[in-house]
């Protein structure tokens, strides 16, 4: 099924996702990838707030490469999510609703979404030059000191992703994959 | 003897590192097209075409193909019969690879030590293996590896009862679980062969020749084709979504080996599969 989805959004409307929906998604994502992740651990352990209020939030796995003149930002595809699975469950707890990498994803990852109503989307590997014509703006809100690995607030536009694994358990790259395996 | 100003080999490798991760080479470009032509599955379809769509636009605007713009990795095949001057070569290789990036908009995706991993924002040092060779010329070979793919490599040290068989499920293995996490469709690039160390740069290098070309040893050549077939009934499919084409390709290369191994390296690298060469 095709939909026009706006971020952030709710536990109701996460819920209505299903795996194999083809979303496309508008509204303000956040960027984190590795080393934001492990900052916002070490912050969760001392007690510190962290840079983004992850409530109702979706985040995008993802390091740009750097815009050129006159270009909200470089080319702008998904990295693997499966490197950040140690720390989502936290951040699920805390409300993050949404999460666009790609590849697969722990049974506590999916335990996590379960309980707190949230989705993982896939967007394209290896189409970052496309993706990027989605993003119209991008601000680095924390940890600029990381480069590309910095928190990015990005406004986004039509940003292409299917939904591989819904709130009800279901995980599409098991079962799309069986459908046309011969092996 | 013929000299070599080392200025030319910065020049160089400075413009094949941008040339490469804005254009995929003509051989990468075909196999991408017939795949899009033998795809079963509707949603595979639509993202081979979106790739495609990627690849355009990436040339015409300039936009990296992937923001993951690699690790640096030369090859340079040196004439034994050369004389390099003007300098060190490796620091060479490196201020051509520090302005590729830095003047051609790549991302820095390099960290200066694995364990404090501080960037060291030029996305230096590259990755440099020498060979020398008879001859005067020198040919270089820019290939920039994006990690997703390099993450799901593999080496397995394979016993000589093991067989081809052996070599077969190990190539199997290493396809099925990086799935979707290498970004498929794949280039699957193996070496036999060799020792530890050697059996994986001959994976790697498998990598560097052009996706159209088969292996000159007959049997390697027939194992290529018969891998190709079976990792594309695996189902995996483009995106890891489910399809009929998992890989666009797979490379082997050999090398002797030991009376009592028989190592086999499984180098993954994304359908982006950059590689530039120049004979200078």
């Amino acid at each position: 099924m095709e939909r026009h989805i706006q971020v952030p959004l709710c536990e109701e409307d996460a819920r209505l996702l299903k795996a194999g929906d083809y979303v496309y998604l508008s509204g303000t994502v956040y960027s984190a990838r590795d080393a934001a992740h492990k900052r916002m651990k070490e912050a969760l352990d001392q007690g510190k707030r962290l840079p983004v209020e992850w409530k109702n939030n979706v985040i995008y796995y993802m390091g740009p490469s750097p815009a050129r003149e006159g270009r909200p930002i470089g080319s702008a595809g998904p990295t693997t999510a499966s490197r950040m699975d140690r720390y989502t469950p936290e951040l699920l707890d805390l409300g993050l609703k949404g999460m666009i990498g790609k590849g697969k994803r722990t049974k506590e990852v999916k335990d996590a979404m379960i309980r707190n109503g949230a989705v993982y989307f896939a967007a394209v590997g290896g189409a970052g030059a496309l993706l990027s014509k989605c993003i119209i703006e991008s601000e680095i809100v924390a940890y600029e000191d990381l480069g590309t690995e910095a928190v990015r607030r990005l406004k986004i536009k039509d940003f292409p992703v299917i939904v591989v694994m819904d709130s009800h358990g279901n995980d599409l790259y098991e079962t799309a994959v069986s459908e046309y395996a011969e092996l | 003897m013929r000299e070599i100003e080392v200025q030319k080999l910065t020049d160089n490798i400075r413009d094949m590192c941008i040339e490469a991760v804005h254009e995929l080479s003509p051989d990468m470009l075909d196999v991408f097209q017939s795949a899009c032509e033998s795809e079963k599955s509707p949603l595979g379809k639509k993202i081979l075409e979106q790739l495609q769509e990627n690849l355009k636009i990436a040339k015409e605007d300039r936009i990296p193909i992937c923001q993951d713009t690699g690790m640096a990795v030369v090859f340079l095949e040196v004439g034994q019969d050369v004389h390099f001057t003007g300098g060190n070569v490796e620091n060479a290789v490196n201020e051509g690879v520090r302005r590729g990036y830095v003047e051609g908009y790549l991302r820095k995706s390099v960290v200066g030590d694995p364990i404090i991993r501080e960037n060291t924002k030029d996305n230096t040092p590259a990755v440099v293996y020498y060979e020398i060779v008879p001859g005067d010329q020198v040919k270089i070979t820019v290939a920039p590896k994006g990690f997703g793919s390099e993450n799901m490599s593999r080496i397995f040290m394979l016993k000589p009862a093991d067989g081809i068989d052996g070599v077969r499920q190990a190539i199997l293995t290493a396809v099925k679980d990086a799935g979707p996490n290498a970004c498929p469709p794949m280039v699957v690039g193996v070496g036999i062969g060799g020792t530890f160390e050697k059996c994986a740069l001959l994976a790697k290098k498998a990598l560097t020749r052009n996706a159209g070309e088969r292996s000159s040893i007959p049997y390697v050549a027939d194992l290529e084709r018969e891998m190709l077939e079976k990792i594309n009934k695996l189902g995996i499919g483009p995106g890891g979504l489910g399809g009929s084409t998992t890989a666009l390709a797979v490379n082997i290369n050999t090398y002797a080996t030991h009376i009592a191994g028989l190592p086999v390296a499984v180098n993954i690298c994304c359908h982006v599969n950059r590689h530039a060469v120049r004979v200078i």
